[in-house]
């Protein structure tokens, strides 16, 4: 094997505030032909900056401070510009995390196929639109023969991101950067996806750089993996090794985070009464029916999880029990009493009960009230309390969400990190002293380890004050820790209901199957194995269905 | 296609609405007037005989809505009425002096739409391609100078343009002359020697205001994935504009040209007044002054007609020039 | 034609420059990467930027006479131009300085960051806004008040036609030219102040009401303003400034009072539509759900939830809405329909001002003060305007 890639002690900056601040701090990197390289790291980790600067290029606004990239000896970081277009497309390539804004909306996607092998000199017009073809075939596109010479905006996502890779792949490349080309899709999509981006890489001998922030998908990927912490590198070493013993204590932690799951609750006695109970429930946007008679009831003291894929109806249900989209049929009970359809129509007492947090916390806090009024208006607006005895209660509920009150009661949301924003929506939700929350994707904009914390914080909050929570989610692995019952949404039906256990456990309903298999897990043989499982074919199909 | 085109009817048909409702405003802020306009065309010494005869003259002594609709139908026959000028020459002298309103507007209104026309050829092309430039070149000492030279401009109002002008160009300098006297049959040449001062100064206000749009929407678009997806691909920086930027910066650049024209009706009244130059902005201004309103309500339909008209072809080239709703899924 | 060949010729000769001096680069610091991926366009900018600099420079310094002890009239400018902008850096330098030292943390952590055209724009407004409110005290003489003699020459200089009692001297009858502009501070600055902050009431409340309230009151006042933001609102102004001036005088309101609701009424649609939109981006926020969800009222959605969040870019349109307005009256008043006499105001003086400007051969200083006005009016509208776009920079940059 020879190197390919070769960076040494490599520095970027990013220009914001009028001055230079690191991004990476000295990364050595190298990359044999044919391998492929997993690079992980959480949100502001440097992934991207350091894949694009691999390839010589950095965006506006960005600069290599020192260090050198080397690709196949040549000197990408001193190399005149000239010298580095003969190399990108052409022998380095490039496959972006948003397929649809990548592709230039005004030209056809076999176009923007075959202009590299055209302009490189590569291939002619005729034989890189043969060549495209054969890509789209084994990359398993529907119709290869029709699909290039449509515009991106008429295919979907997945098959987008498909024919980028084929893109990228167009002059035989010796290297393919990744930057989290699945991170957009959902799981059922993201499997057919990370399948053909693997095969066709072995196939061509490629090397890769793929960049991700979710670890059971680089398992199945890598060789080797690299992890970034800061800008700065935690460990690298061979994918299996990697997983079954990481030296470094922060590897450690993120490989923690998927073993969490809390003790399960014994199941609900027969006959008491649900604290929530959704009936019958049809919903529709307008004209367009969102919700088919969707029921499951909630009781107290326990987690109810409701999975599906984006489009599945989860959030408009959240909204019919909270009165913000009366629902077109069927009712919602609380406590065994039936809720008037709106929101506006309900008493104080009503609102109260059921508390909201929401996923994106930045948009969920209002950006130029204080932490402490934040939390003291529901307060003040439920109970009355004023003055030493409202500030008491900020206080303890600032001390139940582990912050420190004296600290943070001045500040404003946007002197917060993520996780503890989060954590304050979690105590405004507690200020109305409700006992049913919904808990709207309130981990999904968090790096693992955060996440964790505010499931810990939740499942803690749950046995203290006996709360009843609806948990929206669409990932399993958080279903797998905090849920006492899954409800299963696909198309605005419940399409499988109960208990957890019974729910992780075969026979499905084969949408939960296909739903439960998808989702990725650290076993590096785990993609391998469901592709033998499922039969290569299977997923063609399930490509052209969803046409 | 058929998706675009109802798309487009619909555009042609609001827009039609939208004249029409524009034109219920203006005739009835002019209706809402104390007394009526026999009163207002005599002034207040008038025999009670001369302001009954305007009254039937005029038709006033019908219902407002008949005389909104023989208004619209007027204007539809192309008849926008006399103005107060000729009337008053007829009741007091008994002349025949029959001269329409749109007699009086028609030959103004071509000499305006001279001047745009010469103003739009000279202001497109640079603002265009010095809104290109500073896009490309953004944060360099030229784009710099050029916003606050542009920012200036804007800022100015365009007597202010107008007179350092004429100081420069017609006064220290007399390369160009000052006045604008501008009739019919006169030599093309002389013709547009005669307009392009006033052309300049609005050339001057117009292109810092398309300037800045053209630089703001390149640059939006250059911060695209595809665009950066282009330069990772290889492509030359002549081949990401042409190939990759250009096509879709047609429709943002055509709708900086479209909004610039039709802010340019608002700019030509001063300029004209300025430089006394024949057009309909004159007449309005004037017509204004002595509370001409036949005049004053023609011309301000036509200036809302031309600024309605001009929004709707941004509108639907923007609508043409976008690939995803030429090629509907 | 000419013309057209120098000027090509020129723009040839420089680009032959900018090759040369590309190459001279690339040989100079042996291939460097600044010089050898330098495209031939930015080596042209750069010996254009020069050569425009030596012409200024040798401009400059020209003869003030020629041999005939004639004054060179647009040598004269150019100086007073340059002199002008260098005065203006160096007074806006200085009071960025000023404000770095003087004041609390907060503003002078605000001086630091500043560009300098932002400290220029805040120097203007500060001085405007002083000789608007105390115009009384500062200006010598009324602003109606006419005097001895009428037409007398700017520059105070009586040998040229001029009074040391009036040093821009005074209009066709009598007045004083530099009481006036000061009055014209007042009369112009405030009046459009007043109107803006009409507008500004009337737009953002039923703006904010459409947002919040939605439904058919949304519609009916989103579909109003639509019809008359398809009237240029210039147009728009003079049609209802030309009826105004029919009622004027039969209730004997001064037809300025009329201006004032006018251009305030025109111009809240465009203040309607941008707190529309702006708040219509707040309410989507889940902040504003949660406080809906809790039960709260109107008036606390749209005071303590909205309002905050709407400040930053209401106050930069309050600025550009202020020149707008200020742009409108100017022009009204520049064509006699705007504010009325005896209120001395800038756009009328640049009107009754303007035939001085034929003078500017033989009484360079003469020709100046139909500028000054409209000067006056440019001046602020680009202070604001540099204001507003820091303003706007500032707070696109934070969201990043």
């Amino acid at each position: 094997m020879s190197t390919l890639l070769k960076i040494r002690d490599i520095r970027l900056e990013g220009r914001s505030d009028e001055k230079w601040n690191p991004i990476i701090n000295g990364v050595d990197l190298t990359l044999q032909k044919g391998e492929v390289l997993g690079l992980i790291g959480e949100s502001g980790a440097g992934k991207s900056t350091l894949g694009l600067a691999a390839m010589g290029f950095t965006r506006d606004g960005v600069r290599i401070s020192s260090g050198s990239v080397e690709f196949d000896g040549i000197d990408l970081v001193n190399a005149s510009a000239a010298v580095k277009r003969s190399l990108l497309g052409k022998r380095i390539a490039y496959v972006a995390q948003s397929a649809a804004a990548s592709f230039n909306p005004a030209h056809r996607i076999i176009e923007q196929h075959f202009e590299g092998p055209t302009q490189h000199g590569v291939m002619s017009k005729a034989e890189s639109i043969a060549d495209g073809v054969e890509l789209y075939e084994k990359l398993r596109l529907p119709n290869p023969e029709e699909i290039g010479f449509r515009y991106p905006h008429q295919v979907s996502g997945g098959q987008l991101q498909r024919a980028m890779t084929a893109m990228a792949m167009a002059c035989r490349p010796d290297l393919i950067i990744f930057d989290e080309p699945t991170t957009a899709l959902d799981v059922t999509t993201q499997i057919e996806v990370l399948a053909s981006i693997r095969e066709i890489v072995e196939e061509y001998d490629t090397a890769a750089i793929y960049i991700t922030h979710d670890l059971a998908v680089v398992a199945q990927m890598a060789d080797q993996i690299k992890v970034l912490l800061k800008g700065d590198e935690v460990e690298t070493a061979d994918t299996r090794t990697m997983l079954s013993a990481p030296t470094q204590d922060y590897t450690k932690s993120l490989w923690a985070v998927r073993s969490f799951e809390r003790p399960t609750k014994p199941a609900v006695i027969g006959g008491a009464v649900p604290v929530v109970s959704v009936r019958n429930v049809d919903a529709a946007y307008g004209t367009v029916p969102v919700l088919h008679d969707v029921s499951f009831d909630i009781h107290e003291g326990r987690t109810v999880a409701v999975v599906g894929e984006s489009g599945s109806g989860k959030s408009t249900t959240a909204r019919c029990i909270t009165g913000l989209l009366p629902p077109k049929a069927g009712e919602i009970a609380f406590d065994g009493n039936v809720l008037p359809a709106d929101y506006r129509k309900r008493n104080k007492d009503q609102l109260r009960q059921a508390q909201m947090i929401y996923q994106m916390a930045d948009t969920a806090l209002n950006p130029r009230m204080s932490i402490g009024n934040i939390i003291a208006r529901p307060v003040q607006f439920y109970s009355g309390l004023t003055g030493k005895d409202l500030r008491a209660r900020v206080d303890k509920l600032l001390d139940q969400i582990e912050l420190e009150p004296s600290q943070y009661f001045n500040r404003l949301p946007s002197e917060l990190s993520g996780g503890q924003k989060q954590r304050i929506g979690i105590a405004r939700a507690l200020a109305a002293e409700p006992k049913f929350i919904i808990c709207d994707e309130v981990t999904s904009a968090l790096d693992q380890l955060v996440a964790e914390g505010i499931l810990r914080l939740l499942a803690k909050l749950q046995d203290e004050l006996k709360l009843s929570y609806m948990f929206i989610t669409h990932d399993l692995a958080t279903v797998r820790a905090i849920a006492d019952e899954v409800v299963v949404m696909k198309d605005g039906r419940v399409v499988e209901q109960g208990e957890k256990k019974a729910m992780f456990t075969p026979p499905h309903h084969a949408y939960t199957d296909l739903l439960l298999s998808s989702v990725p897990e650290m076993d590096p043989d785990w993609l391998t194995n469901l592709l033998q499982e499922r039969g290569v074919d299977n997923i063609g199909d399930a490509a052209v269905g969803k046409m | 296609m058929g998706n675009v085109l109802t798309i487009v009817v619909q555009r042609l048909l609001l827009g039609l609405l939208t004249l029409l409702v524009v034109s219920i405003v203006i005739f009835l802020a002019v209706n809402a007037l104390p007394g009526d306009f026999a009163e207002a065309i005599l002034g207040q010494g008038a025999t009670p005989d001369a302001i009954a005869t305007i009254r039937r003259d005029l038709g006033l002594d019908q219902p407002l809505v008949v005389r909104y609709f023989s208004w619209l139908s007027g204007i539809l026959r192309g008849d926008l009425g006399i103005s107060f000028a000729q009337l008053n020459f007829r009741t007091n002298l008994g002349g025949a002096g029959d001269v329409g309103v749109i007699d009086q507007i028609a030959p103004r209104l071509s000499n305006t739409l001279f001047l745009a026309l010469v103003t739009a050829m000279i202001a497109v092309p640079i603002a265009v391609a010095l809104g290109v430039l500073a896009a490309l070149f953004r944060n360099s000492v030229f784009d710099r100078v050029a916003n606050i030279t542009t920012l200036s401009s804007i800022s100015s109002p365009e007597f202010f343009m107008a007179y350092v002008l004429i100081l420069f160009l017609a006064v220290l300098n007399p390369i160009l002359p000052s006045l604008s006297n501008i009739y019919d049959g006169m030599p093309f040449a002389e013709r547009i020697e005669k307009s392009l001062l006033p052309a300049l100064t609005l050339t001057l206000v117009v292109t810092a205001h398309m300037m800045r749009m053209t630089r703001a929407a390149i640059i939006n678009l250059l911060a695209s994935p595809y665009i950066e997806m282009a330069r990772l691909k290889g492509m030359s920086p002549m081949r990401v504009i042409v190939k990759h930027a250009l096509p879709n910066a047609l429709a943002p650049i055509i709708n900086v040209i479209a909004l610039n024209l039709a802010y340019l009706i608002t700019g030509v009244v001063v300029v004209e007044v300025v430089f006394v130059y024949p057009g309909i902005g004159q007449l309005f201004v004037d017509s204004v002054k002595i509370r001409d309103i036949p005049v004053v309500q023609a011309c301000c339909l036509i200036f809302a007609a031309a600024y309605i008209l001009l929004n709707l072809t941004a509108d639907i080239l923007s609508i043409l020039s976008n690939p995803r709703l030429r090629h509907p899924k | 034609m000419i013309t057209i060949l120098w000027i090509v010729g020129v723009l040839l000769a420089i680009l032959a420059l900018a090759f040369g001096f590309r190459w001279a680069g690339q040989m100079a610091t042996s291939n460097a990467p600044g010089f050898r991926d330098m495209p031939l366009s930015v080596a042209f900018g750069y010996v254009f930027g020069v050569v425009l600099l030596i012409w200024a420079v040798r401009f400059y310094f020209q003869p003030l006479m020629n041999e005939q002890g004639v004054p060179v009239a647009s040598v004269i400018f150019f100086r007073w131009a340059i002199q002008g902008l260098i005065i203006a850096m160096i007074a806006a330098f200085a009071f960025k300085q000023f404000g770095k030292f003087v004041g609390t943390e907060w503003s002078k952590k605000l001086f630091r960051s500043m560009p300098l055209t932002a400290a220029f724009g805040i120097l203007v407004i500060i001085i405007y806004a002083i000789f608007a409110i105390f115009a009384g005290a500062i200006a010598p003489y009324g602003q109606a008040e006419i005097l001895g003699a009428a037409n007398v020459l700017p520059g105070g200089d009586v040998a040229t036609g001029g009074n040391p009692d009036y040093p821009l001297g005074t209009d066709n009858i009598g007045r004083d030219i530099l009481s006036r502009l000061i009055y014209g501070a007042q009369n112009t600055v405030g009046i459009a102040f007043i109107t803006t902050l009409l507008a500004f009431v009337i737009g953002v409340t039923l703006g904010f009401l459409a947002a919040t309230l939605g439904g058919w009151l949304d519609q009916l006042l989103s579909r109003g303003v639509d019809v008359l933001m398809a009237i240029p609102s210039l147009i728009f102004a003079l049609l209802l400034m030309t009826i105004a001036s029919v009622w004027a005088p039969r209730i004997g309101i001064p037809l300025t009072y009329f201006m004032v609701v006018i251009i305030a009424v025109i111009d809240s649609t465009r203040v309607y539509r941008l707190a529309r939109a702006v708040a219509l981006n707040i309410v989507v926020m889940d902040y504003i759900e949660a406080a809906k969800l809790r039960g709260e009222g109107l008036a606390y959605l749209v005071f303590r939830e909205i309002l905050p969040n709407a400040t930053a870019p209401l106050l930069a349109e309050f600025g550009l809405r202020f020149c707008f307005v200020f742009l409108t009256i100017a022009a009204l008043s520049f064509l006699g329909v705007g504010i009325q006499p005896p209120l001395s105001d800038w756009g009328t003086m640049v009107k009754d001002l303007a035939p001085f400007i034929n003078f500017a051969q033989f009484a360079p200083l003469a020709a100046v003060t139909p500028l000054l006005a409209a000067g006056a009016i440019a001046l602020l509208t680009v202070a604001v305007n540099f204001v507003v776009d820091w303003m706007l920079h500032k707070s696109s940059g934070l969201k990043e």
